[in-house]
Formats: C-alpha cells, sequence, structure tokens
C-alpha cells in the first residue's frame, strides 16, 4: 500500500489536501484536510448582535449573500419580527442570482477544465473539449465570464454590490425597487434564460425542465448541442455515474422560503426509507479528529476553540453528523429532496455519484431563471422593502438556509445586547468532514474510497473529478 | 491577437492566505469579454491562480519551485486574504496544501523574487476581517498590520523594481482597481509616487467614496433616513462613513449600477486599515449629538454651522424624501418655489 498526498489542490474555493491509500492502483481510504482557520465564530463573540451582518457575509465570497441571509435569518429568531414581503422576494431573487452564478462558475471555470487534460488526449472528444472548456483558455471562458458578470448586475440593483452586502437585513432589503429597475431586473434575467438556453442546453427551458426521468433525458439529448449535452456525452465515456458515490443519505434545509412555504423543500432521502422530514435537534459535530477543543456537540451550544496539537487531529473542520451519520448535502440534496422528477429518477437509478451532481446543478440553475422572472414580477413597488418594526434581540436562536453548495446553519446566542455565541456550519463542512469518534468517514473520505488511480497516483483526474464533483468551497468549512 | 502592452508576457503569481476568496470572485466580473481575455489584451499570463488554472497538486508545486529557482520571471506576486501568523508563530492556520509549509513562509520567500508584490482586497494589505476583535489567528497585512507599518514583510520591504507593497484595499475591491492596476504595471505606469502612504494607488485613493453619491441633496441639507431602506442621507444616523473613506466607488458602477449607498447601507470604510474593528456598522457614533466622523478635512465649527444652516433650508420634498423608502414629494416646479 502506498500513501499519497495531493495539494495545493485548486478550482476549489479556497485550498484541501487529500491523502489516499492506494492498494493496486485502488483507492482503499482517505482524508480529507481543512487547510485554512480564521476564526469567526471567535471573532463573533461579544459584538453587538447586527455587527453579524458585516462580518458573517465575509466567510465567503462566493456565497456571501447565502451566509448574509442566514445571519438576518438567525437574527430575526432572537428579534420576533417579520421581514416585509417585498424583502423576502428581493431577497430570494438576490439568492437565486448568485447561486445561479455558482453554479455555472463551478461548471464552466472549476470543473469542465479538467477534461481538456493532456491525460484525455486518446479519446474523441478531447479535442473538442480542450477547445472549448481549457483553463482560462477555452471558447466558453469568453462567453460565461460576461454572462456571469452581467446576471450579477442584479446585485447592483437590489443589495448594491456583490460579493459583500449589507442589503440583507432581518426586515428585508435596504433598498426599494421602482418600476425602471423591475424593467432592468427582468431584462437581466432574461438575458440569463437567453445564455442557458443558447449556450447551455440547447434547447428552451420548459422542454428542459420537463424531462422527467433518465429515459427521456437520453432522448432529448440525442444529437443535441450545447454545453450540458457535451458534458452528458463525455459523463457516458467515463463512467461518471458510477464515480464518487456518496454516503446514502442527502440533507436540505429547504431553500427560498416564503409566505407559500418554499420553492424547494427541505427533508432528509435516504435510498431505504425516500424523503422524510428533517429534525434539526439531530444535528451535532464531532471534533475527535478536528483540531478543536472538546465542547458541546449540539450546535446551539457550541463552542469553537483551537486545539493546534492534538494527537489524532487532521483537520480544521469539525465533522457534523446527522443522528449520527454523516450526509451529503449540494444541489443533487435539494432536488431530490424537493421532488424534482429527472434527479429523483437518477438517483434511484444510480445514487449520488459525480454525474448526477453535475446534472442536478444545471437543472437547478434552469429552475432558478424560471423562478426568478416570478419573483421579480411579484414585487408590490409601492410597498415596503424593509419592516422598520424591527427590535433589539434577545435569546437564541438560528437561522438555517441552502447556498449554493448545500445546508448553511447559523446559530445565534444573544445576551445583554451582545452575541454570547455564534457556530456556523457551512455546506463543506457536511461533504468534507474528517472522520468522527466512531472512525466513520466524512463523506468525500468515503466517496473517494473505490476510485480508480491506476499508475497515475496523485495526477488521477478521476480523483479531481470527485472532489470538484462536490462543488467544494473550503474557505467556509471551517471559517 | 493584439496587445496592448508589452513584448514578453507578464508574469503573475496570484496566492491566497487567510482569504474568503471573495476578491478573486470580483475580479472574475472585470472586463466586457471577460477577465481572461482582458488579462490576454495587457500579455499579463497567470503563472497560476488557485480559482481559474488547470495545473493542480504536483502540477502546481512544479510551478513553484520554477519560480522559487528563479527559472521564470516573476513580474508580479499577488497575495489574496490576510497572512495568518498563529499559532504561536508557526502559520499553521493556514497552510499551502501539499507542501507542509505555511503560506506565512511561501509568501515571504516568493516576496523576495517578484518585480512588484500586490496585496488584492484589504485582508492583503492591512489584515482585514481575519484581524478583527481578538485576532484568533495573528493574521496580519504584508506591509501593514492594521494601521501599523510592517506586517508580515515589515516596513523596510522593497520588491525587487523598488516599491513597497501595492495595496489594493477593498472588501472586496472593485473589479476594475484590480485590474486597472495590474494593467498599470504592464504598462510601467505605476511607481512609488502613484501610491498613497497605505501603499493604495491614488487613481483609487485621492477619491472619497462619498465623491458621486446619489444621496448627495440629502447630505448638503443634512436630510438624513433614520430607518433602514430610507433614502435619506446614511452619514448622521446610520454610520456612513463615505465622508471619510477613499476610493471612487460612487464614480464606478458596481455590478452594473450599484454601491452600498445606493444599496440602501452605509459605507463601512472597507478601503482602510482597521475597518473590521468598528463595532455598530450601521448605526453613527455620536458625541453631544455631532458624529464623531467627521468628513475628512473640514473643521468641526464649520461642520456644525453647516448643518445648522442646511437643515434650516431644507426644502419639503428633500426632507419628506429622506425619511421614506419611495419618493413621496416629486421635484416640481411650483413647489421648488414654495416656503419650505
Amino acid at each position: 500500500m502506498t500513501r499519497i498526498t495531493i495539494g495545493p489542490f485548486n478550482r476549489v474555493e479556497g485550498d484541501l489536501e487529500v491523502r489516499l491509500d492506494i492498494e493496486d492502483g485502488v483507492v482503499e481510504a482517505a482524508e480529507v484536510t481543512v487547510p485554512l482557520y480564521r476564526g469567526f465564530e471567535q471573532i463573533l463573540e461579544g459584538r453587538p448582535p447586527l455587527d453579524a451582518l458585516a462580518l458573517a457575509p465575509r466567510i465567503c465570497g462566493i456565497c456571501s449573500v447565502s451566509q448574509s441571509i442566514a445571519a438576518a435569518a438567525a437574527l430575526r429568531g432572537t428579534m420576533g419580527v417579520q421581514a416585509a414581503p417585498n424583502g423576502v422576494l428581493a431577497a430570494n431573487i438576490a439568492h437565486a442570482a448568485e447561486n445561479a452564478a455558482d453554479h455555472l462558475t463551478h461548471f464552466y471555470v472549476f470543473f469542465m477544465p479538467d477534461f481538456a487534460r493532456g491525460a484525455y488526449s486518446g479519446f474523441r472528444w478531447h479535442d473538442a473539449a480542450r477547445d472549448r472548456f481549457a483553463a482560462t483558455s477555452g471558447s466558453a471562458g469568453r462567453e460565461i465570464l460576461p454572462a456571469r458578470a452581467r446576471l450579477l448586475e442584479v446585485m447592483g440593483i437590489i443589495a448594491g454590490k456583490w460579493p459583500h452586502s449589507l442589503a440583507f437585513q432581518p426586515g428585508g432589503t435596504t433598498r426599494a425597487i421602482d418600476l425602471g429597475e423591475r424593467i432592468r431586473l427582468l431584462a437581466i434575467v432574461a438575458g440569463f434564460r437567453s445564455f442557458l438556453e443558447t449556450t447551455v442546453f440547447g434547447d428552451a427551458l420548459d422542454n428542459v425542465l420537463a424531462i422527467e426521468t433518465g429515459q427521456q433525458l437520453d432522448c432529448w439529448r440525442d444529437g443535441r448541442d450545447g454545453d450540458f449535452c457535451r458534458f452528458l456525452a463525455i459523463a457516458d465515456e467515463l463512467h461518471l455515474d458510477r464515480l464518487g458515490q456518496g454516503p446514502g443519505v442527502l440533507m436540505s434545509f429547504g431553500a427560498y422560503h416564503g409566505d407559500q412555504g418554499s420553492l424547494f423543500e427541505g427533508g432528509v432521502f435516504d435510498s431505504g426509507r425516500g424523503v422524510v422530514p428533517l429534525a434539526v435537534a439531530g444535528i451535532a459535530e464531532d471534533v475527535a479528529h478536528a483540531w478543536m477543543r472538546e465542547g458541546p456537540a449540539d450546535p446551539a451550544h457550541g463552542v469553537t476553540i483551537p486545539d493546534p496539537d492534538k494527537p489524532a487531529a487532521y483537520s480544521w473542520s469539525k465533522a457534523p453528523r446527522l443522528n449520527g451519520r454523516p450526509v451529503e448535502v449540494g444541489a443533487l440534496a435539494r432536488q431530490t429532496i424537493c421532488g424534482q422528477p429527472l434527479l429523483q429518477d437518477l438517483v434511484a437509478a444510480s445514487g449520488s455519484n459525480v454525474r448526477n451532481r453535475v446534472i442536478a446543478r444545471l437543472i437547478e440553475t434552469a429552475r432558478l431563471a424560471v423562478s426568478m422572472e416570478q419573483w421579480i414580477r411579484a414585487l408590490r413597488l409601492a410597498e415596503p422593502f424593509c419592516s422598520s418594526d424591527v427590535t433589539a434581540g434577545e435569546g437564541a436562536a438560528a437561522g438555517l438556509v441552502e447556498a449554493a453548495r448545500g445546508s448553511l446553519g447559523h446559530w445565534i446566542e444573544v445576551s445583554h445586547g451582545r452575541i454570547s455565541r455564534y457556530q456556523i456550519i457551512a455546506p463543506t463542512t457536511w461533504n468534507f468532514s474528517p472522520r468522527d469518534a466512531a472512525g466513520t468517514p466524512g463523506p468525500l473520505e468515503q466517496a473517494l474510497v473505490g476510485t480508480n488511480v491506476g499508475a497515475d497516483g496523485a495526477g488521477s483526474v478521476a480523483v479531481q473529478h470527485v472532489v470538484r464533483s462536490f462543488d467544494p468551497c473550503m474557505v467556509c468549512t471551517a471559517h | 491577437m493584439n496587445q496592448i502592452s508589452p513584448s514578453r508576457t507578464f508574469n503573475v503569481l496570484w496566492l491566497q492566505g487567510a482569504s474568503c476568496g471573495g476578491c478573486t470572485m470580483a475580479v472574475l466580473e472585470a472586463g466586457r469579454s471577460g477577465w481572461f481575455e482582458e488579462l490576454r489584451r495587457f500579455g499579463i499570463r497567470l503563472l497560476w491562480h488557485p480559482s481559474t488554472s488547470e495545473e493542480t497538486g504536483t502540477e502546481a508545486l512544479a510551478i513553484l519551485d520554477e519560480v522559487r529557482q528563479a527559472r521564470v520571471p516573476l513580474d508580479a506576486l499577488i497575495l489574496e486574504g490576510s497572512v495568518a501568523r498563529g499559532p504561536n508563530g508557526t502559520g499553521r492556520f493556514n497552510m499551502l496544501a501539499g507542501t507542509g509549509r505555511s503560506v506565512h513562509q511561501w509568501v515571504t520567500e516568493l516576496s523576495a523574487m517578484a518585480d512588484y508584490v500586490v496585496s488584492v482586497g484589504t485582508c492583503a494589505a492591512f489584515g482585514g476581517i481575519p484581524a478583527a476583535g481578538i485576532n484568533p489567528t495573528d493574521a496580519t497585512g504584508l506591509q501593514f498590520d492594521g494601521d501599523d507599518h510592517g506586517g508580515a514583510l515589515g516596513a523596510a520591504f522593497r520588491s525587487k523594481a523598488g516599491l513597497p507593497v501595492i495595496n489594493v484595499a477593498g472588501c472586496a475591491p472593485h473589479p476594475d482597481w484590480i485590474m486597472e492596476t495590474l494593467a498599470a504595471l504592464t504598462t510601467g505606469d505605476l511607481a512609488a509616487s502613484d501610491l498613497d502612504g497605505y501603499g493604495r494607488p491614488k487613481f483609487i485613493a485621492n477619491h472619497l467614496a462619498h465623491h458621486g453619491c446619489s444621496r448627495n441633496e440629502f447630505y448638503e441639507f443634512k436630510a438624513s433616513a433614520e430607518k433602514m431602506s430610507e433614502r435619506g442621507c446614511l452619514m448622521e444616523h446610520l454610520g456612513c462613513k463615505a465622508t471619510q473613506a477613499v476610493g471612487d466607488c460612487n464614480q464606478r458602477s458596481w455590478n452594473g449600477g450599484g454601491s452600498c449607498t445606493k444599496g440602501g447601507y452605509a459605507c463601512i470604510s472597507c478601503t482602510s486599515p482597521g475597518f473590521e474593528s468598528s463595532r455598530n456598522f450601521l448605526e453613527t457614533s455620536k458625541v453631544a449629538g455631532i458624529p464623531v466622523g467627521l468628513p475628512l478635512d473640514m473643521p468641526k465649527a464649520w461642520f456644525v454651522a453647516l448643518s445648522a444652516l442646511s437643515k434650516s433650508a431644507t426644502p419639503r420634498r428633500v426632507r419628506s424624501n429622506a425619511t421614506s423608502d419611495h419618493i413621496v414629494v416629486p421635484p416640481s416646479r411650483d413647489g421648488s418655489r414654495k416656503k419650505p
């Protein structure tokens, strides 16, 4: 058996180190190290509660709006206030723009460039993949980056700027939208839809979203152009539906909450029982292998104190577990749990894997484009966007939302007008957690086992596909 | 392909320290044809970038090694994120994966190889958000630790071209601040005299965030917003520091037309060292009813006198709109001639 170390690991948000035990060219065991700790939970303690709105978004430059709305939701809980309905809609529009931009950034900038690698030069699709997807030089880069920038103009209208905005408040959003701005928002989202239909899918979104089974997907894609179909063809040849199998349990907190419920309802999925409600009380953080001091496992009572010389520890990330089990979070979890038919069918057939994670992100992106249009039209322009009925908060609350990469929770406790506790579990904290006290590996550590690296060792492209298929955000992970 | 500047490529190595990655996310918005195209036009080659390069693991280490051995010229080293020196000076809070060395060690070594060293973002410039509160990781900027000259590289540090660290401050900076600074290096236009006392390019730092603020009329009349989402000036009650913060924020468009103050919330002076140490970002600190932070260069007595005068002259339109989230009194030819 040989042990190999892979790092720095780029085209993830942040950095990570992966150590693999290889036996006969196959991964037998994996350890994932999060190499960065900044200490946001320690920084937030003792601060005035609303300071969380300035500090928490800065945990992450790629899911800053998600961090903002988690903090705002937690604060709202301590204040017992309601956000203005327009503010809820405006936050959903901005959040959807961020998530959609993140999904496209992942697909085009982080994930697809690996198929342009020389390692695939023997495949008939390689020349085309290199011309289209090669890192920084492929033709897709000249299309995706301007399209992404144009989509993020949603932020200029609703949130002032991106990343890192203070527009997302417990009472709603800080800027009322007028008629001209509604029209501009609609124009931006129409342009985004057009980009998806022309470049990504090669078909109208209505047709894409009407696909309900893997079989229908195969019929639809036959002979079709577009980057989604290019990916599916590559996925077939490389059997990406057999690569990177997740731990079997998927979780979502539910996303885009409104007075009619959530656009994507939350819950827990496992292959035996289907979708069941999520009991948040089952969430606990284990630090057996984290460079962290032991403390209460319930995030509502948790503490974060680094212990850099702790024996047996190998990551700055804690290990969150749901009822003692590692769970996978992300777009695949969200879409499977909320009942999106195609993803449910694909997961029933092949589980959680590299291919299905990528498909879930792109299908979710199509759904978000449609929902953004509806939310923009639903804004009632003469009514407030921010409730002024905001009082100083006290006590404990949690803000549970979905970032692009999965479930994001902020647990806050306010005593005597100061933050006395702030605990964060980010999506990649779930997915890239280290082993727990029982020795159970985290989701990525499990997904890497069985990967055939052949003679490539640390140069294995398959390992990179598995890691990047989760769209990890390492800066969030240990925060 | 047409290149604006030079004959050989301008080699840039981009590293991330204790970072949120937001500066990279921002610069990916730069340029009408996309950032990658913009880089090509200025002859900039990214030797390696943590978010965009193909090379990973051993391939990336080989590039770092070429630079260390001076086999590839390093025109600019960019750091995004603070330098985490802890725990106990080991830098272990932020290791470069696969190398067994801290980012602190890497940037210290590579800074000596570079013609220019550029901090992208307030974290790399001054320490920024990770240095807030108890500063759990002993985070610092490359050449400033908050207000204090020094930081990870020391006050005396000069890059091979003889410049101190160039600080493109901002949390996150405007995409074009980053790109224009890099482009100005390729054209040889940025000299030490083009930087302010905190190493910030003067083409950014010679402006105040207040300049061009769309709430200007409210500011002139001291017609102030009292609650979030109201249209009035944010300085008197809601924490706005735009009259003290450097940056041409309101002369540029952020994300197609926005800015912090346009977005309805205070400028929190994110281009300044130590901005992270403020408390109650969205409330104005006052003594005897007068904001503690007055516009730069303005004597307090003048400010108080002008405020009193302009408040007494505020038109009804401006006063009413200041405390509303929608325009309730539009400009009117008749109304403007009536007594307030």
